[in-house]
């Protein structure tokens, strides 16, 4: 079974997944790779990395010398199609018109949704992220330890291929011995910071990113992924096989024709296919879950957007993946007597809690970097080095003034020049031109560096989204109007990051240039970007112990509707520092998993 | 404060005042370039018009090599484009390792960008257009002939009036800018085409069999060794 046509789906499949990317890709891949049918859903159009990835293109070869515009907002060999802060037929609302309180909302019509542009990173949650009020009375508890999800992550990692060393670092988990495939060898700025975040306490180590430094070991992976299932081994040794290792040239975020990263479209969706029990229609905009006289769902309704006829759909069970608050607005469009508020809302939690990661960041010019002698610093596409949160217990003991950490990413030297390039030098060069700006060009490429801090936002009651009364999309689908609040706990933490980008700069000897991109700010004079600016899109229908207070149980299975489960963000219950893709497969696999196993009870 | 005190303007009231705010904007500029004799303000207002064109929408082919015109119309005319070449020859010059800006095209580029229908692009439109009339009404003025017709020494005189808005004299504060702009935008696309990216000092872009990290002179420069 292939991509197909609305028109060439069957009427009934075990199980309908609505989205392909981390979430849609994982449980798709979980559940027919244990011999379920499944039809999965998504809005954009079908899309094949190797085929379309622009590897090895320079912007010279771009429109624009690829700078980001309104169609291509992440530039123009960002390997989102269809997509966007904002989209044409897809537009949201907000609550208030002060960008403080706005959320921005990127999404990715097209199949494989984020993970196709993602930054690979992949690093896990710790025991204090899981368990947050225990820790510091704010926030909420996760439902289940880190020892629970534990072998899940290290299944995901070994599946998409994880890069990375294991460092015993507080509240920053190693995984399981020969999960991680090596890391690559730090570049000379991660080296350079490195000595000068030391005496400052502030580790730096190899980051984890799901790009593979060597080929999967296709011949026993399989087996330990896929015990007693030979088909599945059989499946998987072939995928596996077919995906080369990183050749360190071009970056992740235009996505790899080689397959040598995790994108859904290279890893999860290809054995899914090959199983023979997975059909996928594109363009397929899903709008309104179904219930049947049982209080069970039933299938879905969507709109085909190659003929703009409605469609229905109908399985066993239903899981949507859509990313968090798509999955959220279709609940919240699926009205029904039995669910007035929505579906699977019987607590009021659905849209409430809906959260970020912080960001901020600075840009300083390093002398010492400048005409260093040429070599490539390509590299994996992105980061090989990161410093994770150091500071947990002075946090912990009330010395920082805020409750939770951030990491530091951060990237210099020369990379593929692009229209910044040689741009505003003359801050530097007292405005040269001709043979001397050339000889400056030459100097400074490479000089400048750049820190960005990722933080956990703790959920708050400001922050929410709700249907818009008023606004519908171009398929007549009631849209989300959004509401943002950073606490003071965010703003200072975004303020510590700045505080602390400088330090570092001019702990190496650096000028410090200021934040980057005033308009990812909340305003000129603050620090910390706009709600939705990082992209890491969690919460909305929180998982938890109590039915009264959460949609879904630690299966991400909804209280309600047993046979109705959520495996993308939307059912995460804190924002952790930490970039969320990784915990969203590991999550996924466990709920298709559970999933399963009910359906083979006969539960559903 | 009650939100009803100050009612939201309707959208079409709130395009209203930001096309004055911008056009305010552009006049002030035009302030400083009229100045100068022979700047037909008028022609390059109109010039300086935004295109209403098509983008290249939202999927466009990632994997190919486009060039100027591609997706849409250009505007220099003969002229215009001369003198833009002229430019960009004096801000990114031939030597024995790369070749000029301007025979690279760089000022078809610049063509692309001020032509460009999407907003950001929008602003250096003006400042490109009415940049170029004035710079060469300028010269014409020192110098009795265009930009482009310049020796080496005029062209250089030139420029070093113009080449740092800080040390600029009053009068040539607003070409100061203009040549400022310019030159970020002569500088990106110059350092994106092949020639331009060697000779800043980028070495990638190549498969890698191994990723080795940096060579053992850039651990010595940077104390790390």
């Amino acid at each position: 079974m292939p991509v197909i046509l609305a028109s060439q789906a069957r009427y009934e499949y075990d199980v309908i997944v609505v989205g392909s990317g981390a979430a849609g890709g994982q449980t798709a891949y979980t559940l027919t790779m244990e011999g379920a049918k499944v039809l999965m859903l998504e809005a954009g159009r079908d899309y094949d990395p190797v085929k379309e990835t622009p590897m090895f293109q320079t912007y010279g070869q771009a429109p624009l010398r690829g700078v980001t515009t309104p169609d291509k907002q992440n530039g123009f060999h960002d390997a989102t199609v269809d997509g966007g802060w904002t989209m044409k037929d897809e537009p949201y609302t907000q609550v208030s018109e002060d960008p403080a309180k706005q959320f921005e909302w990127w999404r990715a019509r097209m199949m494989g949704g984020r993970t196709n542009h993602w930054a690979r990173n992949s690093l896990r949650y710790g025991p204090y992220d899981l368990k947050p009020y225990s820790r510091d009375g704010l926030g909420f508890d996760w439902p289940f330890t880190y020892e629970e999800i534990a072998p899940y992550y290290d299944k995901a990692e070994m599946l998409v291929g994880v890069y990375g060393e294991n460092e015993g670092l507080e509240n920053t988990p190693d995984s399981s011995p020969g999960v991680l495939q090596p890391a690559p060898a730090p570049r000379a700025n991660e080296l350079f910071a490195k000595k000068h975040m030391a005496p400052m306490g502030i580790p730096v180590i190899p980051i984890h990113r799901a790009v593979l430094t060597r080929r999967l070991d296709h011949e026993n992976l399989p087996a330990k992924l896929h015990p007693g299932n030979p088909k599945a081994q059989r499946v998987l040794a072939k995928a596996m096989s077919e995906r080369a290792a990183c050749f360190f040239a071009t970056p992740c975020h235009r996505g790899c024709s080689i397959r040598a990263t995790y994108q859904s479209t290279t890893v999860h969706l290809p054995p899914a296919l090959d199983t023979g029990n997975l059909d996928i229609v594109p363009n397929a905009m899903v709008r309104e879950v179904t219930l049947d006289a049982k209080g069970l769902v039933n299938g879905v309704i969507y709109i085909d957007k190659v003929t703009g006829v409605e469609c229905r759909a109908k399985a066993r069970a239903v899981v949507l993946g859509a990313s968090s608050y798509e999955s959220v607005r279709l609940l919240l469009n699926s009205k029904s007597a039995r669910f007035p508020q929505g579906l699977a809302n019987s607590s009021g939690v659905l849209g409430r809690y809906i959260m970020d990661s912080v960001g901020a960041s600075m840009i300083g010019q390093i002398p010492l970097m400048e005409n260093l002698p040429l070599h490539n610093e390509d590299g994996a596409g992105g980061a090989h080095s990161y410093a994770p949160w150091w500071a947990y217990q002075d946090q912990l003991a009330g010395k920082l003034g805020f409750a939770r950490g951030y990491h530091i990413e951060f990237g210099g030297g020369r990379g593929m020049p692009g229209m910044g390039t040689g741009a505003g030098l003359d801050k530097f060069t007292r405005g040269s031109y001709g043979l001397q700006f050339k000889q400056d060009v030459r100097r400074y490429f490479g000089s400048f560096m750049n820190f960005s801090g990722r933080g956990e936002m703790i959920p708050n009651e400001g922050s929410y989204c709700t249907l818009d009364p008023v606004v519908k999309d171009k398929w007549g689908i009631p849209v989300l109007r959004f509401s943002w609040q950073w606490s003071e706990h965010e703003m200072r933490q975004a303020d510590h990051m700045a505080q602390t980008f400088r330090d570092i700069i001019t702990a190496m000897g650096g000028k410090v240039l200021g934040p980057s991109g005033s308009r990812r700010r909340i305003s000129e004079d603050q620090m910390i970007e706009k709600g939705g600016r990082v992209i890491h899109e969690l919460g909305g229908a929180r998982m938890g112990k109590d039915p009264l207070k959460s949609v879904t149980n630690q299966w991400c299975q909804t209280w309600d509707v047993p046979n109705l489960y959520l495996t993308d963000g939307a059912s995460f219950v804190s924002s952790p520092d930490k970039n969320p893709t990784v915990t969203i497969m590991a999550l996924a696999w466990r709920a298709a998993e559970h999933l399963l196993a009910e359906m083979k009870k006969g539960s559903f | 404060m009650n939100p009803h005190d100050h009612p939201r303007p309707d959208r079409r009231t709130a395009i209203k005042w930001m096309l004055t705010a911008a056009a305010s904007v552009t006049l002030l500029d035009r302030g400083g370039l009229v100045a100068a004799p022979a700047a037909p303000g008028a022609v390059v207002s109109a010039a300086a018009a935004a295109p209403v064109v098509k983008g290249y929408g939202t999927d466009p082919v990632l994997n190919r090599e486009y060039k100027p015109g591609d997706f849409w119309p250009l505007t220099f005319s003969d002229a215009q484009r001369r003198t833009a070449a002229a430019l960009c020859a004096a801000i990114i010059p031939a030597d024995d390792n790369a070749p000029s800006a301007a025979s690279l095209g760089v000022h078809d580029f610049i063509d692309e960008w001020i032509s460009s229908p999407y907003p950001d692009q929008h602003g250096d439109r003006v400042v490109v257009l009415e940049g170029l009339a004035w710079i060469d009404a300028e010269s014409t003025r020192r110098f009795g002939k265009s930009l482009a017709d310049l020796d080496p020494h005029q062209m250089a005189s030139l420029c070093d009036d113009l080449c740092h808005v800080p040390d600029a004299k009053p009068e040539h504060v607003a070409g100061a800018k203009f040549f400022a702009r310019f030159r970020d935008l002569t500088a990106g696309g110059f350092y994106t085409t092949p020639q331009g990216m060697k000779e800043a000092g980028y070495t990638g872009n190549l498969p890698l069999a191994e990723f080795k990290g940096p060579p053992l002179e850039v651990l010595q420069k940077l104390g790390l060794a």
